[in-house]
């Protein structure tokens, strides 16, 4: 009995000091990247090629994406504004929720699952094969020639496809809101000028767009450089990244929206 | 070495990104329609504003000639200051009669301005003297009631 309720503390105990000790090495791990993105920025083509993997190639699945849900929202939409009579409202509402909330949390969440995953599974493949202890031994950083390339391309990627996924959303809610069910096209877009702020709506979505990018790369970047340098660690590395991204990302959108739209 | 299509490919993310946000700003955003050109600033003093919200349009016959900028509560007066910004190409005579209206029945509500015949504009600080507050839905009804129920009253002495 009693040897049982300690041992359940000494598990929590070693849960909560892990975490810790992880946050910790990751908070360093962020700071010794940010020092060193000196050389990613310099020699600029090591980052443009990862904005090439992880911009360019997850343009499909944030396209197609972007375009479904903003049909869904064009019919969701429509039958519930129906209900009020209030049609023509269908612009505000396909365009406000993809530039504030799903534009962002939904591209970032594809982000962290096409893009995050792939930096996690290759950072850990470098460490597996020893890459990582290599280029230490050339007296090259891997911090500076790896990893911060990654993250900046991820950084940088991230909103642009973000507004990307938001503008073919609405995109995909013009097509089925005034193409195919016949809403008024001028009112569509009227409505939709008159209500969407660019301060307020649209750039509060590429500031949380941005900060999301923040999250996905450090959490992919990280796990992938402190992965076990074996098979079963590189995947389960892999895993941490979807999982402890697409959490954050959820977590620092609550954040984000409390601290940017309850004020009048 | 195939840096070359890589960069137009990067190139063409960037840029087609950038164009995204651009659509966003310009074509469902308000950018190019509220920020443009400079305003004055006006207040108005009503009994009540209903819903009316800070950002409100202003409109003279239907068009929109400014916005509301702030509103605030005179604890003296007990009255609602409403600060109008009119965009400044637009001048109005000094007896405008400011009501608050509602677009259609639920809809938003907003400033129209009346304009009167005063030969002086009004001028950036100035105060507008006549108003009219928001029609208060239940108060109207409330009155049609008790005016149904003073003929029925008529009716029944007959």
């Amino acid at each position: 009995m009693d040897n049982g309720v300690v041992r359940v503390l000494r598990v929590i105990g070693r849960r909560v000091n892990a975490g810790i000790w992880r946050l910790g090495y990751a908070s360093r791990f962020f700071l010794a990247m940010v020092l060193h993105s000196g050389t990613a920025l310099r020699r600029l083509h090591l980052t443009i090629r990862e904005i090439y993997f992880t911009g360019v190639l997850s343009l499909i699945i944030i396209l197609v994406s972007g375009m479904f849900v903003g049909m869904v929202l064009g019919l969701q939409g429509y039958d519930t504004l129906s209900r009020y009579g209030s049609t023509e409202a269908l612009g505000v509402l396909v365009a406000l929720s993809l530039v504030r909330e799903l534009g962002p949390v939904v591209a970032a969440l594809l982000f962290a699952s096409r893009a995050g995953s792939a930096i996690t599974a290759e950072i850990g493949m470098m460490k597996a094969t020893e890459q990582l202890s290599a280029m230490e031994m050339m007296a090259v950083d891997p911090i500076a020639r790896v990893v911060a390339p990654r993250f900046w391309g991820g950084v940088i990627s991230m909103p642009l496809l973000a507004a990307l996924f938001s503008a073919m959303g609405i995109f995909g809610g013009y097509l089925v809101g005034v193409q195919l069910i016949g809403v008024d096209e001028g009112s569509f877009w009227s409505q939709m000028q008159a209500s969407v702020d660019f301060r307020e709506d649209i750039l509060n979505g590429v500031i949380k767009s941005f900060v999301f990018g923040i999250i996905v790369s450090w959490v992919a970047v990280f796990e992938g450089y402190d992965a076990e340098p074996t098979a079963e660690g590189v995947s389960g590395a892999t895993t941490r990244t979807v999982v402890t991204s697409s959490l954050a990302i959820l977590a620092a959108d609550f954040i984000l929206t409390a601290f940017m739209f309850t004020g009048a | 070495m195939s840096r070359t299509t890589l960069d137009l490919w990067v190139g063409f993310f960037v840029a087609v990104g950038l164009g995204a946000l651009l659509f966003l700003a310009l074509k469902v955003g308000n950018m190019a329609s509220s920020s443009s050109g400079d305003t004055y600033a006006i207040q108005a003093k009503f009994d009540n504003i209903g819903g009316l919200k800070v950002r409100g349009a202003v409109k003279s016959a239907g068009v929109v000639v400014g916005r509301v900028a702030d509103i605030r509560f005179d604890p003296e007066a007990y009255l609602a200051v409403v600060t109008i910004k009119v965009d400044s190409r637009y001048k109005f005579p000094r007896d405008t009669f400011a009501t608050i209206n509602t677009s259609g029945l639920l809809g938003e509500q907003y400033i129209g301005f009346e304009v009167g015949g005063d030969t002086e504009m009004l001028k950036p600080g100035d105060t507008i003297k006549k108003t009219q507050s928001a029609v208060v839905l239940e108060k109207l009804i409330s009155q049609f009631m008790f005016n149904k129920a003073a003929e029925n009253g008529d009716k029944d002495k007959k």
